[in-house]
């Protein structure tokens, strides 16, 4: 599959994301993917399930499955205290919620910034990552949700 | 293939269901003009399409039945070996069908020469023989006279063709055919234009346009005329009133329904909270409008249940005449309606029971005269609401049951005791011919009688949480009832909660509650660690809910089982009861079952999630999930637990070959062992129970006698007090053990290690780092009936099946043979899979396979895939034995080829697995 199709949301030469950020990692998402931001609540949890995916809620009628970002890309749990956001985003026509620290704000980045995955990046990240834009002062991470939601459904689940 | 050819696909295959229906009827009045006119037009129909679309194959045919039913609309007599040749004709076009279909488009190769010169023969024949009898017909009405007289002039010669010659209608066809092609070139938009309205007007107008007689147009549109004016009438009213939707925007619509459904009933709840809320009457008027919409909606994806009962009218006359018995088929209440789904599902069993009544039900002619009822047998069906099921009965006027022999063959295949038997109803007795194979049939036909049947049947109808029922006169007939529920959308489920979450378990499958506490009657009991419940003398293995779904905590668990208020949901998964143990038990509730996302799909032990009243999602337990894992619990849950907790390659070694073993022991000091789910009951009985006659000692356990068999003669029974025993059962028989004491039960691997020269010992392991002795169970099974392995074989000596078992450990070897021998297989045994290569090679015949997976240099997938490529062998069932039972391997044995993957010590598994595959295999024979 080519990740790069997805990128379409070119206008001109520029490319929106809307910014998350997973355990103090700036990332971005393509703006048309994210459906909506929403804060997980009541989330059932489903056994036996892999250890990314927090369980199942409803949004507005619709049964949703979040992921737990910080679980899928090996990152330390969040804080007790802290309950996070969700991005919402579409995947072979089901709905899926990516549960990420805070949203940050929509940025309109020129495509030119964009560099490869640096050649060192740990593996388990350049597997999920789109490339990486240089902004001001931090680097930000593109989320390529084909790659991230379309990986897990292959992984061999727990035997 | 493109969108044309699949409409063209879908229409036809209907058309040619009504065909069916039609002919059926058009054979009973052959005077009919209104049904041959429909029969026509459908066949007609099908011809010009064909044309249209470039499909020679089908074309010819359709256009040889079509000349063939020409000649019986200009009033050729019909006779029932030409309705019996247009329907192997129909048959023939249904085959090159469902191949175009599968073939995306590309129109099977193949010949019809054979069908096609016999119609051709036979419109040939159709009016010379009619010619001096029937002249009736042809002058009915003036104005066609002259019409048929040329028409029968130009297309009937009364000799046989001389060589070289050419029949009419094989010019004729020549004929259409170039003048198509000549014209598609030039004006291919006026053929489709013209193809439309030949489809919409009678169907005379176009083909028959083409040839060249101009008597023939003139009477064409005379008889287009004719068919005009009272067809579009009829044909224009139903056209108009229906549109063909895609199945899926239907399901669509009803998901959002259910959405919408449950919203309304979110809102109520929150309702309900404010009293004089302002929502109040706003809301009341938008709950019903919800309920209007959601039965509007339910009812596009109702369908009359006359669709399922297209087929039937033509296999009951196809029955009639094999089996040489006159039948009327009744249909009532065609057009209840049903859950499009649920109408899929009861579609064979259905016709397997019109089958069935139609040959074992109904007498001969013969008979019938004997017993003073009509010749011609009768069949109803029938369908109507009741309740929120729909009824559908099956009713025979023929000579009902045969009690009588119904109890003989449950005595013959060892289903119940004559004792038993004599306490039953009439009723209770029939209902036997549920039980998996069991046939009333003497002899095997070709209808029915193979010894499957009634329990395929009662299965695929429970499936849809229907039931089956029955009541039947002697000498007066059988009806058959079956109840099914409207729809599958909707599940009725208990909601439970376990570890802190809730689950909703389908109520289909929970048989009872039980509320245990200590110091009740019911009580948790343990065998080692093992908990179990004694329900009604029986012991229902349990586990925890938490601990099927791999729910941490096992602390909270253990607490749990001891709490007073525990609740056990007793589970029946087909013959599997088992019971779970959950925390709290709330209501019942109605939900929407919505599938899993992709990405949890492969979680077997649930069926799908739904959003609750309260708007919280929950899982759906499914039951079969549980029963597998129930019946694994050794190996699946436990690799599981380990593979958690420790490193992964270690923990897959140790579920390789760890067993349930029961430690026991008999006359000697040193432990003795068995395999658990060898063990049917552990019981004790008080010494002064067990009675002794005739030179051996017997207890009197569930009515009926039960032999004793010691392990060894230094062992004696107690004096007082109680004796402890295994109760081995098997078809209705048992055998007690007589042991010293029961010890314990032990979760280790089983690894003989010294073999043994003493009959029923079949070696020494070593189990919890003691030297055990292993109990051979079959030198202990004949000392209780000698006939314990042999009187099956002789019984049911025709169902006899030969049955290779593939296995590297003389251990199962010995075990499972004799377990396998007593089901009634002819049992070969390999010790190597190279060594079964051999033996099929040499040309050794089997009916299934049985091999282990875990084997020294060619192991069960290998072993199953070599199998596989063989074409010999393709199609025989092959099931997978091993200790190892997770999701991956069971996957991995699907892809290798494996019919079903069983765990190694689950026997009752092993032979429920057998029975599914052979009897697969015979539907398919069937």
């Amino acid at each position: 599959m080519n990740s790069n199709d997805n990128f379409a949301p070119t206008v001109g030469d520029t490319t929106q994301y809307v910014t998350v950020i997973i355990g103090e990692q700036l990332f971005g998402l393509p703006i048309e993917q994210v459906h909506d931001v929403f804060v997980p609540d009541n989330v059932t949890s489903v056994p036996l399930a892999p250890i990314e995916v927090a369980g199942v809620l409803n949004l507005r009628g619709r049964i949703v499955t979040a992921i737990n970002m910080r679980n899928r890309l090996h990152l330390e749990p969040m804080p007790d205290d802290q309950t996070g956001m969700a991005v919402g985003i579409e995947y072979k026509s089901e709905s899926y919620g990516l549960v990420i620290d805070t949203v940050g704000e929509v940025l309109t980045l020129a495509n030119d910034s964009k560099e490869p995955n640096p050649a060192n990046l740990d593996q388990r990240w350049s597997q999920v990552s789109g490339g990486v834009h240089r902004l001001d002062g931090q680097l930000m991470v593109i989320l390529d949700v084909n790659r991230l939601l379309g990986s897990m459904m292959r992984e061999p689940m727990a035997a | 293939m493109d969108d044309l050819l699949r409409e063209f696909l879908t229409e036809t295959n209907e058309s040619l269901d009504v065909v069916d229906v039609e002919l059926v009827k058009f054979e009973q009045e052959p005077n009919n003009a209104k049904i041959l006119d429909n029969i026509f037009r459908l066949v007609h129909t099908i011809k010009g399409t064909c044309g249209f679309l470039g499909l020679p194959r089908l074309e010819a045919l359709a256009h040889a039945a079509e000349t063939l039913m020409g000649k019986f609309r200009d009033g050729a007599p019909v006779r029932e070996n030409s309705v019996s040749l247009i329907l192997t004709s129909i048959d023939r076009i249904k085959e090159i069908l469902a191949d175009l279909e599968n073939a995306e488009g590309v129109e099977p190769e193949g010949s019809d020469e054979d069908l096609i010169s016999q119609l051709d023969a036979m419109s040939l024949s159709a009016f010379s023989e009619e010619a001096g009898s029937d002249t009736e017909a042809s002058e009915e009405t003036a104005d066609d006279v002259a019409a048929s007289e040329a028409d029968e002039a130009e297309q009937t010669i009364e000799r046989p063709l001389r060589v070289g010659e050419v029949p009419l209608d094989d010019l004729e066809r020549a004929f259409q055919e170039t003048a198509v092609e000549v014209e598609m070139p030039v004006d291919a938009e006026a053929d489709v234009a013209e193809e439309q309205v030949a489809e919409e007007k009678p169907p005379e107008a176009k083909t028959e346009a083409a040839p060249a007689s101009k008597k023939e147009d003139a009477k064409d549109a005379k008889a287009a005329k004719k068919d005009a004016a009272d067809k579009p009438k009829q044909g224009a009213s139903v056209s108009n009133q229906s549109i063909r939707v895609n199945v899926e925007t239907l399901e669509h619509l009803m998901t959002m329904v259910s959405e919408l459904v449950l919203t309304r009933n979110q809102l109520l709840e929150i309702v309900r909270r404010h009293e004089d809320s302002e929502f109040k009457v706003p809301l009341q008027r938008l709950s019903n409008v919800t309920a209007e919409l959601q039965e509007g909606v339910m009812q596009t994806r109702m369908q009359p249940i006359g669709n399922a009962w297209q087929k039937l009218p033509r296999v009951v006359r196809d029955l009639a005449q094999d089996l040489d018995k006159t039948i009327d088929l009744e249909m009532l209440g065609a057009d209840t309606e049903l859950d499009r789904q649920v109408l899929e599902m009861i579609k064979d069993p259905l016709t397997h029971m019109v089958r069935n009544s139609a040959d074992h039900g109904l007498e001969t002619t013969e008979g019938r005269r004997a017993a003073g009822k009509p010749d011609k047998g009768k069949i109803t069906l029938a369908a109507y609401h009741e309740g929120g099921h729909i009824i559908i009965e099956v009713k025979d006027d023929g000579k009902g049951l045969p009690v009588d022999m119904i109890k003989k063959k449950v005595i013959d295949n060892g289903l119940s005791t004559e004792a038993e038997l004599e306490k039953m109803t009439d009723a209770q007795i029939h209902k036997f011919i549920f039980a998996a194979g069991f046939s009333t049939a003497a002899a095997v036909t070709n209808v029915s009688g193979r010894g499957v049947g009634m329990d395929v049947v009662r299965n695929n109808i429970e499936l849809i949480g229907g039931s089956v029922d029955l009541k039947s006169a002697e000498g007066k007939g059988t009806t058959f009832i079956i109840k099914i529920p409207l729809t599958l959308a909707i599940v009725s489920t208990l909601i439970v909660e376990a570890g802190g979450d809730r689950f909703a378990i389908p109520q289909l499958s929970v048989v009872e509650l039980v509320r245990v506490q200590n110091n009740s009657e019911h009580r948790i009991e343990r065998i080692k660690d093992t908990p179990v419940l004694r329900l009604r003398n029986k012991l229902l293995p349990l586990m925890h809910m938490s601990k099927i779904l791999g729910q941490e905590n096992p602390k909270e668990v253990t607490e749990a089982f001891d709490e007073d208020n525990g609740f056990i949901v007793v589970m029946q998964v087909g013959s599997q009861n088992f019971g779970v143990v959950v925390d709290a038990v709330f209501h019942t509730e109605e939900i929407v079952v919505k599938p899993m996302s992709t990405m949890l799909r492969n979680l077997t032990m649930f069926s799908g999630n739904t959003i609750l009243g309260d708007g919280s999602v929950i899982m759906i337990i499914d039951p079969n999930g549980v029963a597998s894992a129930m019946a694994s619990q050794a190996g699946g849950v436990l690799s599981e637990e380990e593979e958690e907790s420790g490193s992964e390659t270690e923990a897959a070694m140790n579920s390789h070959a760890t067993t349930s073993m029961l430690l026991f022991s008999a006359g000697s000091a040193e432990p003795k062992a068995v395999p658990l789910s060898l063990v049917t009951r552990l019981e004790e009985f008080e010494i002064d129970k067990i009675e002794r006659s005739n030179g051996r000692d017997l207890v009197q356990y569930r009515g009926s006698l039960m032999p004793l068999v010691y392990v060894n003669d230094t062992l004696s029974l107690r004096t007082e007090g109680t004796q402890p025993m295994l109760v081995f059962s098997d078809a209705g028989r048992s055998m007690g053990l007589v042991v010293d004491q029961i010890l314990d039960i032990v979760e280790d691997r089983l690894n003989i290690e010294v073999g043994s020269d003493v009959p029923g010992i079949l070696g020494s392991a070593v189990i919890k780092d003691k030297a055990t002795e292993i109990i051979d169970l079959g030198h202990f099974l004949p000392q209780a009936f000698e006939d314990w392995f042999i009187r099956k074989e002789l019984s049911e000596h025709a169902l006899t099946r030969s049955l290779l078992f593939v296995d590297d450990s003389s251990f199962f070897r010995n075990m499972l043979t004799p377990v396998l021998k007593a089901a009634g297989f002819d049992v070969t045994v390999c010790s190597s899979a190279s060594q079964a290569f051999e033996l099929l090679e040499n040309g050794e015949k089997f009916q299934v396979i049985v091999s282990d997976i875990e084997m020294p240099e060619i192991n069960g997938f290998e072993f199953c895939e070599g199998i596989r490529r063989d074409q010999r062998f393709r199609s025989t069932p092959v099931i997978a034995l091993s200790s190892l039972v997770t999701p991956a391997s069971i996957e991995r044995g699907r892809q290798a080829g494996f019919d079903d993957y069983v765990a190694k010590f689950d026997r009752p598994g092993l032979i429920a697995s057998l029975k599914d595959v052979l009897s697969g295999e015979m539907e398919a024979a069937a």
